[in-house]
């Protein structure tokens, strides 16, 4: 099942173009625990690719390793085609890698404008305050480019948003500063079916808009829905790249439990 | 998202933001914890009819004018404990550390004979140097900073005793220094003063009216502008006359009011502010947002210690002395009560520096009130204690009531 380094032959357009992101034989280790071992990874701009697999399966530690929070023991990331070497978190932001963690890491008391410039607040001269007015103008673009539009204002107080709105803030907040990249780690945990469907419109907006998502998810359901390709992990390794197109759930299923494909009943009472 | 943000071919309208009848919002206000300074009026209100039915001279000018002197030092101290309650810290410290910056002042004017400014310039230093170690203590070890800060409260009323020595009280006599609390502003300064910061208040409230509706962003309704003018000049017009028909307007109450106005505009105008804000809402975000989170607390420690000792300054300009228990007692509680009860939230990320105003008259009413009457210390540290523990109880249900909400 494994298929690592060869998904952009099976793409149509996809020998002549260099990916956008590209990791080549990740390993990491923890102490005595082999986290990942030999990974590679390829994503082009404007590609969803879905990061699927079970519990312990290396998704978060191979996510921080494309934050630059993990430092790879071997292995090599290509960032358009260059290889980089990621000392921080900052290194990937400034190429233009944003991570949105599954907390969001937003500020509550403070209103939508203020979050999506945390940081980066905009201030005037000669006297340094605050361009609240620009700010909320551009606050007001980003979110209607990516077709927010329940959100009745970008003065609201974060803490008075629903889940989705929040999710939706957040993305906002990692794609308005020049993002290619873009990692969601399970956007869509604990939001309701219509803020699922909010969110997974925002992730295809983003594929339209060129930008390359790397989703991390448990529902197989939101991931077929707008991934591209499904790359599972399993046991820190690579276990499978499908295209979303030539692949089932069934097929993914038995990836990422480790079973073969239509012998998931037997390997399973086998490994209990 | 409203219209504001579908460009139209026509240049639309100044946008008027979706207006809710008076009442409904008021209701929601109060049912989702979203009361800002509304209890603190109604108490204050309240408190002042109370204390007025009890004691005819409660709010002759005479007696308003003492008040305000009154509070100059606990508003102060306040100032300095809204930042850190901002953070979603305390500072205990900010009254021993009073007394230690009136201590170094007296020390050095009456003991050593250096002239005034140098000797409160060195007090307010000594305030600014114990906030920034508390700070650092704080930042570098990870200690909770209640209980730095509680180490401090000892530490430096120790250090305030070893300063005095012998000698127990120092006496100001310096008219440099018996200025701050003592000294008025004339007829015609005070009339003056009012009617700059009535410009400055409402020409930059329709200024920013202004640019937003240059911007083509939703603005408030003009009528809500013209309210909140109206209210302002009121307020501001009756306090400076009825200073007036006294002594005047206090200078001291001038040095707080600069605080506050100047500190409201560093929280809600710079970056530091948002920060300081960012880092009591959630500090890992921000830390994550690449806020310096350890510089934002190292600054809002020092600030504390240099106005507790602004604070301790003014007091001992207003008793005139500097002793071993200035800066103890009731002066924390008081100032602490001052800011939670002016709105700001224990909880962090919550309030507003003008708190520390509105607190420190309520609390300077309850105590001149009580004084007025002759009510022994007894009663008067139990009524400040129940008042607290109604102040953080409302800040405790309010919080409730936006969680409940969903704004929590």
């Amino acid at each position: 099942m494994s298929e690592e380094g060869n998904s952009d032959a099976r793409r149509p357009e996809g020998p002549a173009r260099t990916p956008l992101l590209e990791l080549k034989g990740i390993s990491k280790r923890f102490g005595a625990v082999q986290a990942m071992t030999n990974v590679n990874l390829q994503i082009h701009p404007g590609e969803v690719l879905a990061l699927v697999g079970d519990n312990g399966a290396g998704k978060s530690t191979l996510v921080k390793t494309i934050a630059g929070i993990n430092i790879p023991d071997e292995g090599e990331i290509l960032f358009e085609g260059k290889p980089v070497h990621f000392t921080g978190p900052r290194d990937p932001v400034a190429l233009g890698i944003s991570t949105v963690y599954q907390d969001l890491a937003l500020c509550d008391n403070l209103d939508v404008v203020a979050n999506l410039y945390l940081g980066r607040e905009e201030v005037g001269a000669p006297v340094p305050f605050i361009s609240e007015e620009d700010m909320e103008k551009r606050a007001r673009e980003v979110l209607r480019d990516l077709n927010v539009t329940t959100l009745q204002s970008p003065r609201l107080v974060v803490a008075s948003l629903s889940g989705g709105q929040r999710q939706s803030v957040a993305v906002a907040r990692s794609v308005m500063w020049k993002a290619k990249l873009v990692l969601l780690d399970e956007p869509t945990a604990a939001l309701g079916v219509a803020q699922t469907k909010q969110v997974l419109e925002l992730i295809l907006r983003l594929k339209q808009q060129g930008l390359a998502v790397i989703v991390i998810s448990h529902n197989l359901a939101d991931v077929f829905e707008v991934a591209d390709r499904i790359f599972v992990l399993r046991l820190g390794t690579n276990a499978g790249d499908f295209d979303v197109r030539n692949t089932s759930r069934e097929e993914v299923v038995a990836t990422i439990t480790g079973a073969e494909f239509g012998k998931l009943r037997e390997t399973a009472t086998a490994e209990a | 998202m409203t219209e504001a943000s579908t460009p139209a071919a026509p240049k639309p309208p100044a946008l008027v933001a979706e207006e809710l009848g008076g009442l409904e919002r008021l209701r929601r206000r109060v049912t989702q914890g979203e009361l800002g300074s509304l209890p603190v009026i109604a108490g204050l209100i309240l408190i002042w009819a109370v204390f007025q039915v009890l004691n005819p001279n409660f709010l002759s000018p005479r007696n308003l004018t003492n008040l305000m002197v009154q509070i100059a030092d606990m508003g102060t101290i306040a100032v300095g404990l809204v930042l850190v309650l901002l953070l979603g810290e305390i500072d205990l410290s900010a009254g021993s550390v009073s007394g230690l910056g009136a201590g170094v002042l007296g020390v050095m004017a009456v003991k050593n004979h250096v002239p005034a400014a140098a000797a409160i310039a060195m007090g307010i230093l000594t305030g600014s140097l114990v906030g920034f170690l508390q700070g650092f203590w704080f930042t570098r070890f990870k200690i909770p900073s209640f209980v730095v800060t509680l180490a401090g409260l000892l530490a430096w009323e120790g250090a305030l005793i070893l300063i005095l020595g012998t000698t127990g009280t120092i006496n100001l006599f310096d008219p440099g220094i018996d200025a701050i609390a003592g000294n008025f502003l004339s007829t015609t300064q005070g009339w003056l003063l009012a009617v700059v910061a009535l410009a400055i208040f409402i020409g930059s409230m329709f200024l920013t009216r202004r640019r937003r509706a240059i911007a083509g962003l939703e603005v408030q309704p003009i009528a809500g502008l013209f309210l909140r003018a109206g209210v302002a000049c009121a307020l501001v017009l009756v306090a400076v006359f009825v200073l007036n028909s006294d002594r005047g307007v206090p200078f001291a109450l001038l040095l707080l009011l600069v605080f506050v106005v100047g500190f409201d505009y560093l929280l809600r105008r710079t970056r530091w502010g948002r920060h300081v804000f960012a880092v009591g809402g959630n500090a890992e975000a921000a830390r994550r947002a690449g806020i310096s989170v350890t510089a934002i607390r190292l600054s809002v420690f020092t600030l504390s210690g240099t106005m507790a000792a602004i604070g301790g300054i003014i007091a001992a300009s207003r008793l005139l002395a500097v002793n071993q228990s200035s800066g103890s007692g009731d002066v924390l509680l008081n100032a602490i009560a001052a800011a939670v009860i002016g709105g700001t939230s224990l909880f962090g990320g919550r309030g507003t520096v003008w708190a520390a105003l509105t607190g420190a008259l309520v609390i300077g009413s309850i105590s001149n009130g009580m004084d007025l009457l002759a009510l022994a210390a007894s009663i008067k540290f139990m009524v400040t204690g129940g008042v607290l523990l109604a102040a953080v109880t409302v800040d405790a249900v309010a919080r409730q009531g936006r969680q409940s909400a969903g704004r929590a």
